[in-house]
């Protein structure tokens, strides 16, 4: 029998970065918040020190900050005619776990979406027709629009000191900046991250055949910075050990970097780490939360109950465990009914690794940050007229080269051995002029019927839970979409004055070994509609007005861009709704 | 402090240090800290094997050569690497555990007279790295890199999904075997001992010219060479990535020895701050590797 | 580092070298004229923050549910002392006890029973306090909820258990009396100098110490050794105090722990957090120029002067040479695991790295705190203001003793710094001295 802990206004499940922005700002209105964490208390000095942080072998390779999959894992199949089988190691992603979530190890690639973004299926529709998109594509508005969300993707840029140049200051185009992002109210709050030789080569390939290359977006910053909250970065050092590891100095936005800090001095806030949300409970109505179950790393069950439950855990466990608790209806591909599961989406990514003259290019990659780089945006979304390419959606691309760690990043041309005398020398020969930008071209996936989430009938977690279970491929439209933007890609690099190059198209099935990146997005979606959203606008649950499930889960279907600008500027939009509207009268904020 | 919390009363045990898993915590009122708390590796110490028997280890030796096979010459021989002018004239000293005095005199901001690293001074080109003379893969230490892994975390597939049942999938949906690497490697050793042996002379796979053991290795490779009982594409691909993983990681794994590697491509390992670095475009960064565990200029005379 | 050789001199002196610091600072308000034993609420207001400034509950809080109840240990190398209960608990605590003799223990060491208390309770400063602020800590005292908890103070072996013996240590280092304000100086320098010499006892931890303990009045302020820290030098000073510290510098550590250069960690750091973060701005911006002033107030005008060409003037003597076997590899070092935060040129970044030209830690003639950081790694501060807390790694698992007497010699031979070398015998005594279990 589970313990019962004394109640608190709110509980929050998972305490990345949506989690402590919304513990932050539910404080902040007087609320009694406790936060319960599945992973282990991170913090920089004693976790990811600058002594040991880059170690390639145990971050990288041997995963050591994320989720065991021994503690819980999902099955993937591509088709439902198939059986799915446990990922026993990852690959294709890389689910975070710990305090921080996946604000500790990610890129802080720092990206706001489109206009178009938030009302695809409106915009596509007008502009292409109905019969334009695929039969079984599911895209949906969002029932958020960007205007609505601007200032809240700029309280998360304030909030990380995003380095970066405007290219759309309230409407005036910015020279240097992404001439197609929505108009932003205010200037990034520092400067863009100086760039390496690959990535200005790069910019100037691009500019030369007529593109607007812009830096990209950084939560590496630029220079120190003081947030809002009083809390204080420094200035990126261009280390190269950025994703999958932890920032040693202060220099990546991160909940430990930006929020943690203020968030634990706040009498009104507890979190609980090792302890693992098992259930969100409900009365015997089932319409409302009465809080939450958990289980820590001693075996014992506590009950946590609380007025308000903030869903917070990654894009794959909000699923989860609405599933497991019996929230919404889960999503039946067949019959095309129920919600939980649904539109469920990752990215389309492709690479290209680009060989120069090692004679004249010294391009010393290992010196780089997380989101460092030159991008174009004229192939993403629908910054380009689709009637002629025949598919629908886009991404960024760009050298985005994040490091060049040597077990990873020792390439070797096409055609040569894989090993012995030549591979040696290939690699001595070639390592400091290769260009491998990594997620290069960053495309868009959007959703589709038989894409979805459900839990698994065989496989169990360490606790004996189903795992989830994930069916997922490719789709024509998204195949197409790459071969065009890969191809884009090319040319910039031969441009560049690449001598050989190995183009890796992103082609279907979708193989869950190959990584990707970790921008899983969708199954507990948005909008306007109870049946095919899981929550409204505000990310409160339709079925559980007490419950508001945050981060990309909500999306209805997946941009071209990295997704953590917008799922926290969702997040701040979520708890301005909860303040302002559902505490003074708990209930359902929008009526269906 | 306000809140005295269970971690902080643990100071400075060897179980902070060791960065064991703590039970279950509350947190408030401030950061958890205390002393010397960081989750530091534990480094490979040389000497024995702990997973391969002596007979696997002699094989794995040899592997590890012919995966990474020292560079032609003796040792000492300058390689020529192209983009590094005047290679021979500026390759270090073989062997020399190079002090960074270049660094430690030129870039240092030492008495507040620096500026920018200026790197090199003015005694002529850095010297390249990369045209040392490299080892193998055996002497670079990638068998013992292979032996702790397999004899560790790795070897146990700890932390990996374990549960069954075990069935086989598309290659989309990953690896399935209920196998874990230390088991492999036991029976892929045994097969490739066993066939070496079947072949005319019956010679085992070390005495071989190194010529027969590349031309059982591509047969691997490319699955002309079949292996009894075992996946022998399979065992090669992991052999080579196992290999190669040690090569380049850290050498406080047990590979990479020297930082040979390291240098070999010119990558500068665990160093962790390029600011002074990062707009000299086009510019070979002329210091000498780094590892976890240190460096050569790291030991000061006494 | 002979500094460190403490326990030389006669078991009593061992006592107050050892103990006197363990005790958090003091503190107080001038008034011109005494308030009449009321209980009224200005009074009991001004004792609250008395008893704030003072920081009594460093030592007399060690359950945070029962503030000031007593029962923390203060260990000395001699035995444990445990800081009585002072709440106003009529058997445990000081309720049954006059104001004259709250008054004679706080202000004369002596206890109602006629019993001397041992200088870990630093009544050789609180001397100087006006009987009327040690009235007003009386008074707000007597608000405080009533906590029964009996404490054994004295559990010292004999012969340092015969209190009578601190008879003799008085005798030498006790000099009673109020502090007397300079009518030269401004009412701001006088009140600076009076939380200073007075309640806020800085000397305590920061003077340097006889054999016997006491205090080396010509040297006040000067830094001293206690605990495994060395608290440094906070003189005016540019090469080994605060000379290069502007008023507003000492100010903005003291408020929020954090200044452009450095950060409040260790001792200090609890200091801040429990004291000088919640004493007035007036009263720190005095005990700021009483600081940079020790000697009285420049003419007017001449002030910043004076501070500019403190910061600007160059430690004296010379730093050992660039190419000096410990300064290449110090400089190496430095480049490889220190540089990612303290800058290549050893700025850091203000407010958030410690700045190590301009951190007093770096350059004090004993090296001890730079060491232990090193070592075990710290964590600064967090105060309102400052709220980020940032944290020095250890490296004690990582660097040798050798290398660790590099880059410390290095760090202490650059920037602007000429203070000699370490030596790897000292950084092995400092290891030792704080493994788990060793006492200080």
């Amino acid at each position: 029998m589970a313990r019962k802990l004394p109640r608190k206004d709110v509980v929050i499940i998972g305490l990345g970065w949506t989690g402590s922005i919304m513990a932050n700002e539910l404080t902040d209105a007087g609320l009694q918040v406790v936060a319960i964490e599945r992973g282990p208390w991170r913090n920089t000095a004693t976790n990811f020190a600058p002594n040991y942080a880059q170690d390639e072998l145990r971050y990288r390779i041997r995963h050591e900050l994320f989720l065991r999959p021994a503690q819980t894992s999902f099955s993937f199949r591509n088709k439902t005619s198939e059986t799915a089988l446990p990922i026993r190691n990852w690959g294709a992603f890389m689910p975070p776990n710990g305090v921080g979530g996946g604000g500790v190890h990610w890129n802080a690639e720092t990206w706001r979406f489109l206009p178009s973004d938030f009302v695809l299926k409106t915009h596509l529709t007008q502009r292409y027709g109905a019969k334009f998109l695929p039969n079984d594509m599911t895209i949906q508005d969002w029932g958020v629009t960007y205007d609505e969300l601007e200032p809240h993707y700029d309280a998360f840029e304030y909030l990380c000191g995003t380095s970066g140049t405007a290219g759309n200051l309230r409407g005036q185009i910015q020279p240097g900046g992404n001439p197609f992002e929505g108009p932003r109210s205010r200037p990034y709050p520092t400067p863009a991250q100086r760039q390496g030789y690959s990535h200005t080569l790069f910019a100037q390939a691009a500019a030369s055949l007529g593109y607007k290359p812009f830096p990209q977006p950084s939560g590496n910053l630029s220079q120190a910075y003081t947030n809002p909250l009083g809390v204080r970065m420094g200035p990126c050092t261009y280390c190269g050990f950025c994703e999958w590891f932890g920032c040693a100095n202060y220099s990546k936005a991160s909940p430990q970097t930006t929020l943690l800090p203020v968030l634990v001095r706040k009498p009104n806030f507890t979190a609980r780490d090792l302890s693992e949300v098992t259930r969100i409970n409900l009365d015997a109505s089932g319409k409302r939360t009465t809080g939450v179950t958990f289980i820590d790393t001693s075996g014992d069950e506590w009950e946590q109950p609380a007025d308000l439950v903030i869903l917070a855990a990654y894009t794959i466990f909000n699923v989860r465990l609405l599933l497991l608790s019996g929230i919404g209806a889960a999503y039946d591909p067949v019959a095309n009914k129920g919600v939980v599961g649904r539109n469920f989406t990752h990215q389309t990514i492709s690479n290209i690794v680009s060989f120069f003259d090692p004679e004249k290019f010294n391009f010393n990659n290992f010196m780089s940050s997380g989101s460092i780089g030159m991008c174009i945006d004229e192939f993403n979304g629908d910054n380009f007229d689709h009637g002629p390419v025949g598919f629908v959606g886009g991404g960024y691309m760009g050298q985005v080269q994040t490091n060049a760690r040597p077990i990873q990043g020792t390439k070797v041309p096409p055609g040569t051995p894989q090993w012995g005398a030549k591979w040696k020398q290939a690699v001595r020969e070639h390592y400091l002029s290769t260009v491998n930008p990594g997620t290069g071209v960053h495309g868009s996936m959007y959703s589709y019927r038989d894409v979805y989430l459900d839990l698994d009938p065989t496989y169990t977690d360490h606790l004996g839970l189903p795992l989830t279970r994930i069916t997922m491929d490719f789709h024509d439209n998204e195949i197409k979409q790459n071969a065009f933007l890969t191809d884009k890609f090319a040319e910039i690099f031969q441009a560049m004055g690449a001598q050989q190059m190995s183009k890796q198209y992103r082609k279907a099935p979708y193989d869950i070994t190959d990584y990707q990146t970790t921008h899983l997005c969708g199954g507990a979606i948005m909008g306007t509609d109870p049946k095919t959203s899981a929550t409204n606008r505000y990310l409160q649950s339709w079925d559980v007005p007490n419950l508001f499930v945050t981060g990309a889960s909500s999306f209805p279907q997946n941009a071209g861009y990295n997704p953590t600008g917008t799922l926290c500027a969702l997040a701040y939009w979520s708890a301005k709704a909860i303040r302002e509207q559902y505490l003074k009268n708990p209930g359902p904020l929008v009526h269906a | 402090m306000t809140d005295i919390r269970r971690r902080d009363l643990l100071v400075g045990t060897a179980f902070a240090l060791l960065g064991k898993a703590a039970g279950a915590d509350v947190i408030a009122g401030a950061l958890p800290w205390s002393p010397n708390a960081a989750s530091p590796p534990l480094p490979v110490h040389p000497g024995g094997w702990h997973f391969f028997t002596e007979a696997e280890s002699a094989l794995a030796e040899a592997l590890a050569d012919r995966i990474i096979p020292p560079d032609p010459g003796p040792r000492g021989t300058p390689v020529a690497v192209p983009g590094s002018a005047a290679a021979a004239a500026t390759t270090p000293a073989a062997g020399s555990a190079t002090r960074d005095t270049a660094r430690a005199s030129g870039s240092a901001h030492a008495n507040g007279t620096g500026s920018t690293s200026g790197a090199t001074g003015a005694s002529g080109p850095a010297p390249d790295y990369r045209t040392e003379w490299c080892p193998g893969g055996r002497e670079a230490g990638c068998a013992v890199f292979l032996d702790r892994q397999l004899a560790g975390p790795y070897g146990q597939s700890e932390g990996l999904y374990r549960k069954g049942p075990f069935q086989k999938g598309s290659k989309t949906q990953g690896e399935q075997n209920p196998e874990t690497p230390a088991q492999l490697y036991r029976r892929w050793l045994a097969a490739l001992d066993k066939y070496a042996r079947s072949l005319q002379d019956g010679k085992p796979f070390v005495e071989m010219s190194t010529d027969r053991q590349d031309v059982i290795l591509a047969g691997l490779e490319s699955g002309s060479v079949e292996l009894e009982g075992v996946d022998a594409k399979d065992f090669f691909k992991h052999l080579v990535m196992d290999l190669q993983t040690g090569f380049f990681a850290d050498p406080l794994y047990g590979g990479n020895r020297a930082m040979c590697a390291w240098k070999m491509i010119g990558y500068p390992g665990a160093h962790y701050d390029y600011r002074d670095w990062i707009d000299r475009h086009n510019e070979r960064y002329p210091h000498p590797p780094v590892a976890i565990t240190g460096a050569p200029g790291w030991i000061p005379r006494s | 580092m002979p500094e460190r050789t403490h326990g030389a001199g006669s078991l009593i002196a061992a006592i107050g070298v050892t103990i006197a610091l363990a005790v958090a600072l003091g503190c107080g308000t001038p008034r011109a004229q005494e308030i009449p034993n009321g209980q009224d609420y200005e009074q009991i207001e001004r004792g609250r923050y008395l008893v704030l400034i003072a920081d009594c509950a460093a030592c007399h809080t060690a359950d945070p549910s029962k503030p000031l109840a007593g029962g923390r240990p203060i260990e000395t190398p001699f035995g444990t002392l445990l800081a009585p209960n002072i709440t106003p608990d009529q058997d445990t605590g000081i309720g049954n006890w006059s104001d004259d003799e709250f008054d004679a223990a706080l202000r004369r060491g002596v206890l109602p029973d006629g019993k001397r208390l041992y200088p870990a309770m630093p009544y050789s400063y609180y001397t100087r306090m006006s009987r009327s602020d040690v009235t007003a800590m009386r008074a707000y005292l007597a608000t405080l909820r009533p906590v029964r908890n009996p404490v054994q103070s004295d559990q010292l072996p004999f012969p340092l258990s015969v209190r009578s013996v601190m008879v003799v240590w008085d005798a030498l280092y006790f000099s009673p009396g109020v502090y007397r304000p300079d009518p030269k100086q401004s009412t701001s320098w006088n009140r600076g100098a009076y939380l200073v010499l007075g309640p806020g006892h800085c000397g305590a931890c920061h003077t340097p110490k006889t054999l016997m303990g006491g205090d080396k009045n010509r040297d006040a302020l000067e830094g001293y050794n206690l605990q495994g820290w060395f608290a440094p030098s906070i003189t005016n000073d540019a090469a080994q105090g605060i000379g290069r510290w502007s008023a507003d510098d000492l100010v903005a550590y003291l408020k929020t722990g954090h200044n452009r250069f450095s950060a409040a960690g260790g001792p200090m750091g609890e200091e801040v957090q429990d004291s000088s973060s919640q004493w007035s701005l007036e009263d720190l911006r005095s005990v700021a120029l009483y600081l940079k002033n020790p000697h009285g107030e420049a003419p007017a005008g001449a002030g910043s002067t004076t501070a500019a060409a403190a910061a600007a003037t160059p430690a004296t003597g010379t730093p050992l040479a660039a190419n000096d076997a410990r300064m290449v590899a110090g400089a190496n070092i430095y480049s490889d695991l220190c540089s990612a935060c303290h800058a290549p040129d050893g700025t850091g970044v203000a407010y958030l790295i410690p700045n190590l030209a301009g951190s007093p830690n770096i350059a004090q003639r004993d090296p001890t705190t730079l060491i232990r950081v090193i070592l075990q790694g710290a964590r600064s501060v967090a105060t309102r203001e400052e709220p980020t807390d940032p944290m020095m790694p250890t490296f004690g698992w990582q660097l040798t003793d050798d290398e660790i007497a590099a880059v410390t010699t290095y760090i202490r031979n650059s920037f602007g710094h000429a203070a000699g070398a370490v030596n790897a015998s000292e950084v092995h005594s400092a290891r030792e001295s704080l493994r788990p279990g060793a006492s200080d």
